[in-house]
């Protein structure tokens, strides 16, 4: 089949079907790294974007990506990575960081990429899931995936994850 | 080919693999889980990082080989990772200063390489200074955690950084490959990063109560696939399967 401008939209849509394996309330498309789709001749060219560079889940993406397609009726495909720019947490839409914090992770507060000055990393306002308080404190910068941090909440005492920014 | 350019992405991408490597040996080994969690996911940033050079590397050498080929089928005298990198796990402190002098060296060389005329090189290392970022902040913190610490922890640590030390000037050699590079700028010079590097160094140990120690006997020779023992004893482990079953897939 030839893809013409019209199926793009409809094909975008089937991507909001793609949980990510780790964070099943977030599809691939409230991530961002879904960048761009084309064509070359009867080719359907699907440029993604890693979001940690030793994230796991690509080859996860990459396939699912490629299933979803198929199972829709098309089946010539490429997977094409990019680097540029370089994905950040700035991308994920606020839908979903509303959807993150409901199912109990603390959402990336926006712009704080280059927070990172050491020993001033306390990163303020992370608000904790459970109570909403923003009394809480960061135990770890390493979390249980390559994307989070452990927090800790001094309200509530609840541990819980921030999905950290980059 | 470009081999000057081929030689320059495995430097990159073998510094990450062989510390990614490495870390990855102390999984479940670490002191306490969120000390383990943090090592393996350095260790998992280094590894993607450096498959993204090896892909990188492979497309730019045209012979068809792939990363994987690269990364597994490679012996020891084409790597060329800095001899920093494959000193062995032995004790934490000695972990957390190896680590140290990378995450140091690597969060100046990719804030600079980010600007490389080499799109691919630029794009990788904007990406892997993101990651860099939270490493260097996690090893210098142990570093004045250790060293700032009990009269016991600040021996490990002292003895550690004395330990590397010879080390770390071959982060910043450079060779023909480098000058070529650099006219067309796509490398970077290595002589500003030094400065840097000493200096965000001197601050840390400062702050660790620590004693820069003195230059004296500096190794040498990973620009050249000269290597300490340690790197032959890596790769059987790693390249153990692919050798032994070279059809297996995962």
């Amino acid at each position: 089949m030839v893809v013409v401008k019209e199926t793009y939209r409809h094909i975008w849509k089937l991507f909001e079907e793609i949980p990510d394996p780790e964070i099943p309330v977030l599809s691939i498309l409230d991530l961002g790294i879904v960048r761009d789709i084309s064509s070359e001749g009867e080719t359907l060219v699907v440029t993604i974007t890693p979001t940690y560079s030793g994230c796991p889940a690509m080859n996860q993406f990459e396939d699912d990506i490629v299933a979803k397609l198929k199972e829709n009726g098309i089946d010539a495909i490429r997977v094409n990575m990019t680097y540029d720019p370089p994905w950040t947490t700035d991308w994920i839409s606020e839908e979903a960081r509303q959807r993150l914090e409901d199912y109990g992770i603390a959402p990336p507060i926006k712009g704080t990429e280059d927070k990172g000055v050491l020993f001033k990393e306390k990163v303020n306002n992370v608000r904790c899931p459970v109570c909403k308080s923003t009394n809480t404190e960061v135990i770890s910068q390493f979390g249980s995936t390559a994307c989070k941090a452990l927090y800790k909440c001094e309200d509530c005492l609840e541990p819980f994850d921030y999905f950290k920014c980059i | 080919m470009n081999k000057n350019l081929f030689k320059y992405i495995l430097r990159l991408a073998d510094n990450s693999l062989i510390l990614g490597h490495r870390l990855s040996e102390n999984c479940s080994k670490g002191p306490y889980l969120e000390e383990d969690i943090s090592i393996t996911n350095t260790s998992l940033d280094l590894l993607g990082q450096a498959e993204e050079f090896l892909i990188y590397a492979a497309e730019v050498e045209g012979t068809g080989r792939t990363a994987d080929d690269l990364a597994y089928k490679r012996p020891e005298i084409e790597f060329y990772n800095v001899q920093l990198t494959e000193q062995p796990n032995c004790e934490f402190a000695q972990m957390m200063a190896r680590q140290f002098f990378m995450d140091a060296f690597n969060y100046y060389l990719y804030s600079a390489l980010k600007e490389s005329s080499d799109s691919t090189i630029a794009a990788i290392s904007a990406k892997s200074l993101k990651e860099v970022t939270y490493h260097l902040r996690r090893s210098s913190e142990w570093v004045i955690r250790l060293g700032d610490g009990t009269p016991f922890s600040k021996a490990k640590m002292q003895e550690a950084i004395d330990d590397l030390w010879r080390f770390t000037s071959e982060l910043f050699e450079m060779d023909e490959i480098d000058e070529a590079l650099i006219s067309e700028g796509i490398a970077v010079d290595l002589k500003p990063i030094q400065e840097l590097w000493n200096e965000r160094v001197d601050k840390i140990l400062k702050r660790a109560t620590l004693t820069r120690p003195e230059d004296g006997y500096h190794a040498t020779g990973s620009r050249k696939g000269y290597h300490t023992e340690y790197l032959g004893y890596i790769l059987a482990e790693m390249q153990y399967l692919p050798r032994a079953y070279p059809t297996a897939e995962w």
